[in-house]
């Protein structure tokens, strides 16, 4: 297995490898020190695909990662001499980008139903082949209501069909656009507008849900990845990846929800981090039904750091402290963990007790550690 | 008629001129129109905060700026922002005791950035390079007299000289340098380096006049010769304590013998003969010059040195990258004692115990030490002879009184160094320097300098570490405690090129925006506007929703949330 590392190829200038310690490695989205490790997003000439003016809420992750994915793919649709059409599930995205007769959309854009985006991407597909039209690419997108649910059948038939499409789905983990109730992507323990936080089990039930990257691993298709909004170079570099390839794709973008989570708007970024870095969250590609590559975990942190700055698990902490349930998600982190393998980060550093706070965590320096608002 | 987009106005096809596909009754548009800053209750602002290092150098250099300017491999520009501040960069990259480094946020991620090593760097480069100050201003016509060639002295002299004005800096030794030259030992800062860095300032047009001891200030003042003076005479002579001694018995101080080092040195003497201290030296103090001292002695052959300190190691004022130098050098330290009597190869030593305040208290256990040779290192007091009669002039605790200004209560006067109330170390003398000629400076056109309001300081707490790639600190290679304690080369290299650059990327930048293009990569509303190259960003403040994803992922917390105003 292969491992996805997220440091910066070495600057000419530079001998022995060292380069990755660089001020900033990759890790932010620019680095005036190494202009060969730019992120697309960091370029004043990207394609705003989502502009301004939308209406999702403040610190939205599905806007970011909805740009971040089709900027690159419209990039890599550029370079390839092409062009590119999206197809739309109903859901959030749809719902904030294109209030009739406003939309932020900068490229073609389709909307149907909430549960047909993968079959109308099926369908453009095959009428742009009808035409001979191979230079126009096909990106279906959705989020998790859409895919892992509503939309299902259609999905699976689309990756059954072999259709050249890359569907994306944005996992926010529940149906947010009509008020945060449970889908088949909400984590177990959950507090959502159907799985309330009350009686012996509050939240939502363990064992239940599924994993859509498997599921579609299982149908053998040729590439199948999960990202987050918190790594933008690992993300881009599996769109382009994938935009390069025909057939069906998939990619798993993990997209935290400010509202529907319960977390500060601020911290969209930082709670997609600690999903990866807790091991929630497993980052890895896949193809033909193979892991060919993961993003090992940098600074491992409990899954305690990720829950607690998000009021759906605040019955985790309050008004007593669930050690039980908090250790089966332990356990769940520690599965993927096992699963992907992902320990052995280049700069992988020991869970650390940190005495000044007496939490565990090595995230950063203690502005991690620290919860309270800044203007505190 | 104009066009009037509602369903009434207009039917299907519309009466406009204008065919809708059926159903469609408006003009699509942009999103643009939809300006999303209005749901702000609070805005995301650029701001420049004071960094760590910067607030915690003596010099007040602007030490995040001259890492900047080196990450790119532009040395020379690095090195003239820090001779903005500095005109010793060369000696100051191996005698300072880097606060800077101790105030370093990176310390609390991995390991704080070698700043100290890199300004060597830098100062080792110039003086390869025969790089040569910025310009001086031109000629203002005005003359200031720096009594003494000290770090204080020289500082002045440069910064005056900068400014354009004429400089003469009189002092009492052969050699301009002041304790940099008699007082640190060559194994510390060698001599070329020192010669080299002083030989720059003056070529800028400083006058010095060397062997020269100023006797009487006053006089200098009335002559009408110049239009101030600033004094820097430093602390030169060795404080002596009571302990009763037999006939035979070698006491010494330690500037003097630091001092008579540097003359055989220079004469071509061997100064282990001339100081005959024999083969076990016992040098009594905790400062940096009892190491030295006791250092010094080992090099000069002295089989044995060891330091008796009243109090313990970790109240020793001594730098403790020193105590550890000198431990591994086989320096010898007694801890909790005193020196009650001294006799020929012989002295008795008193027990002490710190009381609930920290202060060491008599125990009357006594034990005998051999020592062919006491060495006293009690600190120094300053010889203010120059000054007396002075009107205005206040002199308490043994230092020369001055303002905020550096001016001392005789206008036009001023004074700086280990001679006014200081820390006593060549970055505050530089520092001192510095802010002196900048009030002279202010003085000389009868103005009052202002200082400019300082920034506040960087919040380690904004600092966003993941960002930044971990990168231990490179360490610059010393020579091995047992091969050095017999010679008086330099102890610590210098970094080579790569590593220099490597360790001047290790910067965090706190507080201070580096264009990493994280707030306008972040931005869920694209509300961030991406400037040229070295003009940073804009908020677009129609579209700002304010949700601070911005100022949450910046690595250096150079961005701040502030409340809308209604």
């Amino acid at each position: 297995m292969t491992t996805t590392s997220t440091t910066p190829t070495a600057a000419p200038q530079q001998s022995g490898g060292r380069t990755r310690f660089y001020q900033v490695g990759s890790f932010a989205v620019g680095n005036r020190l190494l202009p060969e490790v730019r992120s697309l997003q960091s370029s004043r000439e990207r394609n705003n695909t989502l502009t301004s003016g939308h209406r999702a809420c403040q610190g939205c992750g599905e806007a970011l990662g909805a740009r971040y994915v089709l900027d690159a793919a419209t990039a890599a649709a550029e370079q390839a001499g092409g062009s590119l059409v999206t197809v739309n599930a109903t859901g959030c995205l749809e719902v904030f980008s294109s209030p009739y007769p406003e939309s932020a959309w900068r490229l073609p854009w389709l909307h149907s139903l909430f549960g047909n985006a993968p079959a109308v991407a099926t369908g453009v597909a095959a009428g742009l082949r009808a035409k001979g039209r191979d230079d126009i690419r096909v990106v279906a997108q959705g989020g998790d209501g859409g895919t892992v649910d509503i939309g299902f059948g259609c999905l699976s038939g689309m990756f059954e069909r072999g259709d050249d499409v890359l569907y994306v789905c944005y996992d926010n983990e529940a149906y947010m656009n009509t008020g945060v109730q449970r889908s088949g992507a909400t984590p177990p323990a959950a507090r959502t507008a159907t799985t309330q936080a009350v009686g012996d089990a509050p939240g939502n039930v363990f064992g239940q849900g599924k994993d859509v990257p498997r599921i579609a691993m299982a149908h053998e298709i040729p590439y199948v990845a999960t990202a987050t909004v918190a790594d933008l170079h690992d993300l881009e570099r599996k769109v382009t990846h994938a935009m390069g390839m025909h057939g069906p794709r998939y990619i798993h973008v993990l997209v935290p929800c400010p509202l529907g989570w319960g977390a500060k708007s601020s911290h969209t970024v930082r709670i997609a981090r600690l999903a990866v870095e807790s091991g929630l969250f497993p980052v890895f590609e896949a193809e033909y039904g193979e892991v060919t590559g993961v993003s090992p975990i940098r600074r491992q942190v409990p899954v305690e750091d990720y829950l607690v700055l998000q009021r759906r698990f605040a019955h985790l902490f309050r008004p007593t402290r669930d050690e039980q349930t908090i250790g089966r998600l332990q356990a769940l982190a520690d599965r993927n963990i096992r699963r992907y393998g992902l320990l052995g980060h280049p700069e992988a550093v020991p869970v650390l007790n940190d005495e000044a706070t007496g939490a565990t965590s090595t995230l950063g320096a203690r502005a991690d550690l620290n919860d309270a608002p800044k203007e505190d | 008629m104009t066009t009037i987009s509602t369903p009434e106005a207009a039917p299907a096809g519309g009466g406009t001129g204008k065919v809708r596909p059926f159903a469609i009754t408006l003009d699509t548009a942009s999103s643009l129109a939809n300006k999303t800053g209005a749901w702000r209750v609070e805005r995301p602002v650029y701001r420049d905060f004071l960094p760590p290092c910067n607030d915690a150098c003596p010099a007040g250099e602007n030490i995040q700026k001259w890492l900047y300017d080196a990450e790119d491999g532009s040395y020379e520009r690095a090195w003239r922002t820090l001779m903005r501040d500095n005109p010793l960069p060369a000696v100051m990259g191996r005698v300072c005791y880097h606060p800077c480094q101790t105030a370093c946020n990176r310390g609390k991620v991995d390991e704080a950035v070698g700043i100290n090593a890199v300004e060597r760097f830098l100062g080792d480069e110039a003086l390869r390079r025969g790089w040569q100050p910025d310009p001086c201003a031109p000629d203002t016509g005005k003359h200031v007299l720096v009594v003494g060639a000290g770090p204080a002295g020289l500082s002045a002299a440069y910064q005056l000289r900068r400014r354009g004005h004429a400089v003469t800096v009189r002092d009492a030794a052969p050699k301009a340098g002041g304790m940099m030259r008699y007082g640190i030992p060559a194994y510390r800062l060698p001599r070329d380096v020192l010669d080299a860095e002083i030989t720059r300032i003056e070529g800028m047009g400083v006058r010095f006049i060397l062997d020269s001891k100023v006797d009487n200030i006053s006089s200098e003042l009335d002559s009408g010769e110049f239009d101030a003076v600033f004094l820097a005479i430093g602390a030169q002579v060795g404080r002596r304590t009571y302990i009763p001694a037999g006939e035979a018995a070698r006491i010494l101080d330690a500037v003097t013998l630091l001092r008579d080092v540097e003359d055989d040195r220079e004469a071509g003497a061997d100064a282990a003969d001339q100081l005959m201290l024999g083969r076990r030296v016992v040098v009594y103090g905790g400062g940096n010059t009892a190491l030295d001292a006791a250092r010094t002695a080992k090099r000069l052959g002295a089989e044995e040195a060891i330091i008796v300190y009243r109090r313990t190691r970790d109240r020793m004022p001594a730098h403790d990258s020193e105590v550890v130098e000198a431990l591994e050098e086989g320096i010898q330290m007694r801890w909790l004692s005193t020196v009650q009597h001294a006799d020929a190869g012989q002295l008795r030593i008193e027990k002490m115990e710190l009381d609930e305040t920290g202060f060491p208290q008599p125990t009357g256990q006594f034990e005998d030490l051999a020592a062919d040779s006491l060495v006293l290192a009690l600190g120094q007091e300053s010889d203010l002879g120059l000054v007396d009669g002075v009107e205005g002039l206040t002199i308490e605790d043994g230092v020369v009184q001055v303002d905020e200004q550096f001016m001392t209560g005789h206008p036009g006067l001023f004074a700086g160094g280990d001679m006014v109330p200081s820390q006593r170390t060549v970055t505050v003398g530089i520092g001192h320097g510095k802010q002196a000629a900048r009030a002279i400076d202010a003085y000389l056109r009868g103005e009052v300098y202002q200082h400019p309001e300082r920034h506040r300081l960087a919040d380690i707490g904004a600092i966003n570490s993941w960002y930044y790639s971990d990168a231990p600190q490179q360490v610059r290679e010393r020579l091995e405690g047992a091969r050095r304690s017999q010679t008086f080369d330099e102890v610590v290299q210098g970094l080579d090129a790569d590593d220099a650059l490597f360790e001047a990327r290790r910067c965090m930048s706190c507080g201070n925006c580096f264009e990493c293009d994280n707030c306008f990569g972040v931005c869920p509303d694209n509300a961030v506007i991406k400037l040229e190259p070295g003009k940073r960003y804009a908020f677009n403040y129609d579209y700002c929703k304010g949700c601070g994803i911005c100022v949450e992922e910046c690595p250096c917390g150079a961005i701040e949330m502030v409340p809308e105003m209604s």
